[in-house]
């Protein structure tokens, strides 16, 4: 499921986990089989952008759309793909 | 917490000085009623053997928004065994639409494809199935049910539509020695996470607990197999072992400290910081019937009663490590001492520390083949019998 290339594979949220703004906790979270993750502010951005089938360029580029004063941006988000990979909070959009 | 793994949760806090805990769990434990009787049984040792006084349809769904407004986010749909409730389909689809993760704990039993279908349509996430044995006659044995094929066959079932998996195999001394047989099975079926969870030993367990508790000797061997199975298939499964806390020597914190993270509400809508509370005598149950969840977590005597550390006695009062376990379990601290502020028995600082160890030099003899007349299964005849004998 978490065997694919990020660089040249379209990619989507694990549709078994559940992202979702919680109020108590003021964050984001991202909820799987009895437990949970807290989300940091950029996290989030880029987690709610895998709620729909996803690139690596696109997101990169939508993001320094929405943050143009961001440094190392696209370094950031590349890293943060490749861990949510191995956490499989994202899979391959065929999957 | 009992026979579970979910002390490990982090805590989290919502700012509130009065009481910064959210409920991150709610186990709803929608009915006793249950086709299995494993005399390892969570549940009560008295179980009431009619179902009139359960929780209706509108109240457990009032009990779910409630929940949610205090930030319960995961939410366990337990029993008994929760297939036995009509409205299954009906609370998942509301608990969803609140914003809960649905967990559904089962043995399997009654459990269906066209049901795996329509509770993944009305939002559930995960399906927990629970075996009782590694094959047929065991299974059959501790269950008190011939069900060995039938949870194989939901098991692929459910991985074959998509939803998240999990087994459980609860263990004990008759049957540590098939949890490579177990992995195998597991593995076989595709299953990417498996829950080996030795008896913690309150209720029917306690109650058995000279036929089930292992030696160490069976435990290690157990722990061995298990982590040269882990190496053998790194990234496929995942594999918890839940190991007997007799075997510490300091106790682990009950339900991730009591009245932190937890909230269990009973068929009959009583509220428990955790599955076995009703084990202590003397403490009031509120009832969501007569008051809102929020003012039971936020000022009921049964959830501040034991919250934090004030409440200690020594050794715990002055140890200090006391904020690391919280001084353990308070189910066991009375089972074992007669008194829920003792410090758990598990802990070897604790004067008490003798019970746990007698109970644990007895289990070193090899297994013997088990007599399933020497075991109390858990059912209402049973439950019955006992609190006659109380």
């Amino acid at each position: 499921m978490t065997d694919f290339d990020i660089e040249t594979t379209a990619f989507k949220l694990n549709p078994q986990y559940q992202f979702q703004w919680e109020e108590a906790q003021q964050c984001h979270v991202l909820l799987y089989p009895e437990g949970l993750i807290k989300m940091s502010v950029s996290a989030a951005e880029i987690i709610q952008r895998c709620q729909q089938t996803a690139t690596l360029d696109g997101l990169i580029n939508e993001l320094n759309q929405a943050f143009p004063d961001a440094e190392g941006l696209a370094e950031d988000v590349r890293e943060f793909l490749q861990d949510a990979q191995r956490q499989a909070w994202i899979v391959a959009a065929n999957d | 917490m009992p026979n579970d793994k979910h002390g490990s949760s982090p805590q989290t806090t919502n700012g509130n000085p009065e009481n910064p805990y959210i409920p991150m769990w709610l186990l709803a434990e929608l009915t006793y009623a249950c086709p299995v009787q494993c005399p390892y049984c969570s549940n009560p040792l008295a179980l009431s053997a009619s179902r009139k006084n359960e929780l209706s349809t509108q109240e457990w769904i009032t009990v779910l928004r409630q929940a949610r407004k205090l930030g319960a986010v995961q939410l366990g749909f337990s029993g008994g065994e929760p297939l036995v409730r009509t409205d299954l389909e009906e609370l998942i689809t509301e608990a969803r639409s609140l914003g809960f993760y649905c967990n559904l704990i089962t043995s399997s039993i009654g459990l269906t494809s066209e049901k795996i279908a329509i509770f993944k349509q009305a939002g559930l996430g995960h399906i927990q199935i629970s075996f009782q044995g590694s094959n047929r006659e065991s299974n059959k044995l501790f269950g008190g049910t011939d069900s060995f094929e039938h949870k194989v066959a939901m098991t692929k079932e459910v991985i074959r539509q998509d939803l998240a998996l999990g087994l459980n195999f609860v263990l004990h001394r008759h049957n540590l020695h098939q949890v490579g047989e177990f992995l195998a099975m597991a593995e076989s079926v595709g299953a990417e996470f498996v829950e080996l969870a030795n008896c913690q030993y309150y209720g029917w367990a306690l109650h058995n607990r000279e036929h089930l508790l292992p030696s160490q000797e069976q435990l290690v061997e157990a722990e061995r197999v298990t982590n040269e199975f882990r190496d053998q298939h790194q990234g496929k499964m995942e594999v918890f072992f839940v190991a007997p806390d007799y075997y510490d020597n300091r106790p682990k914190k009950c339900s991730n400290g009591w009245g932190t993270t937890f909230i269990t509400v009973t068929p009959e809508g009583d509220v428990l910081p955790c599955q076995s509370a009703k084990v202590i005598p003397d403490l009031e149950f509120p009832n969501v019937r007569d008051y809102d969840l929020k003012t039971i977590w936020q000022t009921s005597k049964l959830f501040t009663g034991f919250r934090g550390t004030d409440w200690m006695i020594e050794p715990c009062k002055s140890c200090p490590e006391k904020e690391i376990d919280l001084g353990g379990c308070r189910c066991q601290a009375f089972l074992l001492t007669g008194n829920a502020l003792n410090a758990d028995p598990v802990c070897d600082l604790s004067p008490f520390h003798h019970k746990v160890t007698e109970a644990t030099e007895a289990a070193q003899s090899a297994p013997e083949v088990v007599e399933s007349k020497a075991l109390l299964f858990r059912n209402t005849a049973n439950a019955k019998t006992l609190s006659a004998d109380q």
